[in-house]
């Protein structure tokens, strides 16, 4: 056991924690955006919209995240007409294109993870509010909405959680994130271990933070 | 289309080598997992703390640590380590251990980590009464594992198991960075080549949704088959 490597790769590993987690809330605040999209979709009664929807949560949920990010990276950039858009400004940067791909990723399981939650609602919690003469826009934000959130609260912690560990693949396109740092200290000391020990403890840390909270969301908005 | 001819021409034949290997990997992986939830599931369900400490351990950190960190450690660690174990029964030369071995091993403790937290759901979602009726007719206790629990269990363990597998399977796709040639490794090659990676990353994208959906396929009949009488 190399102590002195551990202890000095620590401030290496810690500052590289500050991209993951950026890139984590990133993707999360964007994720969340298309989950919600495409879960309303998904309970939209027109087939095509519905299809359309189900197709998109398939597709990125059936295909690795390491794909998608390698197609978006590698792929986009090959296209002759995007790189004279404005849209090239952002695909060419390694930063943005993971923060595409990890958004496109949770937005597929959060979308799936809304739509279950909107349909366990109990259809006496919409007829109550339809009864009490609320219109269904106002049902839909101040009903649905909020009981949707509470619903998906457990499995959206665990959602958090997977994506966290996807985090790891923006070192594939070159990106220093915590994993990115640590394959870099690891080839160039050979010391796996020691490495693995300090970074996985970090990884650990912050999935014990992420589940303590969502823990302390559910019981602050349970329904007791 | 020519991209993908079969020959010297194209790499139809390499990407469905790569296929076989990529099937290859997830098989072996999802079986070491077995081995390891063998092991480990009753270590959680054990009485004793200290071994209830150890099962836990794996799982916590195994699912709370990015599977590409975990191949890492394995890619840089493995050969080390059993060169380790090999010196001290004397043997002092460089030993290499196979990219194949080691991937497999790698993405089977993670998926071990997945299937240990299954099997203990569907052990503990078993009715005591089973366990009693059982003992009643006098029935031994390894057969009564089984020839009662393990059928009752593995119904409520095969959809939580599929799950699993789609990790498992996803999971492949990391252990390209060590060099072994599965879909992703091999698309690399051929992108980098032929320098047209949109084609073959979406082909490779094409290629792992045709593997999820024709194992769910395959899951589903197994799923009927086990849940008949339900």
């Amino acid at each position: 056991m190399d102590l002195e490597l551990m202890s000095s790769s620590i401030p290496k590993l810690l500052s590289a924690t500050v991209i993951t987690l950026k890139l984590l809330s990133l993707s999360l605040f964007f994720g969340l955006f298309i989950g919600l999209i495409f879960a309303i979709l998904r309970l939209n009664k027109n087939i095509f919209v519905n299809k359309f929807a189900y197709g998109y949560s398939y597709l990125f949920r059936g295909t690795p995240l390491l794909v998608q990010i390698f197609i978006i990276y590698f792929g986009l950039g090959q296209i002759e007409y995007l790189r004279s858009t404005v849209l090239w400004v952002v695909l060419k940067e390694p930063y943005w294109c993971a923060i595409i791909a990890f958004s496109l990723n949770t937005g597929a399981y959060t979308s799936e993870i809304l739509r279950s939650a909107f349909q366990t609602i109990k259809p006496g919690f919409i007829e109550a509010g339809k009864s009490l003469g609320i219109s269904s826009k106002i049902i839909f934000y101040k009903i649905q909405i909020p009981i949707a959130i509470r619903q998906s609260l457990p499995a959206y912690g665990n959602e958090i959680i997977l994506m966290l560990k996807g985090t790891s693949l923006a070192s594939t396109v070159t990106l220093m994130d915590l994993t990115g740092v640590a394959k870099y200290i690891i080839s160039t000391t050979f010391k796996p271990i020691e490495v693995f020990i300090v970074a996985g403890s970090i990884y650990l840390f912050m999935t014990f933070v992420i589940h303590s909270f969502i823990k302390y969301l559910e019981k602050k908005y349970s329904f007791q | 289309m020519d991209l993908l001819a079969f020959g010297k021409t194209g790499w139809g034949d390499e990407l469905f080598i790569a296929t076989l290997m990529t099937i290859a990997v997830s098989v072996t992986a999802m079986l070491i997992g077995f081995l390891f939830a063998l092991i480990f599931t009753p270590l959680k369900l054990s009485k004793n703390k200290f071994l209830n400490l150890i099962g836990n351990f794996y799982t916590t950190v195994i699912r709370g640590v990015p599977e590409l960190l975990v191949i890492y450690l394995f890619f840089f660690g493995g050969s080390g380590a059993i060169m380790f174990v090999a010196s001290i029964f004397g043997y002092n030369e460089y030993i290499e251990i196979n990219a194949f071995l080691t991937g497999s091993f790698a993405i089977g403790i993670i998926s071990g980590a997945y299937s240990t937290e299954v099997f203990r759901g569907a052990l503990q979602s078993i009715d005591r009464g089973q366990y009693e009726a059982s003992k009643v007719l006098g029935i031994k206790k390894n057969i009564q594992f089984l020839k009662v629990i393990m059928p009752q269990m593995l119904r409520l363990a095969i959809p939580n198991l599929s799950n699993v597998w789609q990790i498992t399977l996803k999971d492949t796709s990391l252990i390209s960075v060590t060099g072994l040639v599965e879909i992703m490794r091999q698309s690399y090659i051929a992108a980098g080549s032929t320098r047209d990676p949109l084609f073959f990353y979406s082909f490779a994208a094409v290629l792992y949704l045709l593997l999820t959906f024709l194992s769910m396929k395959l899951i589903n009949r197994l799923e009927l088959k086990y849940s008949r009488g339900y």
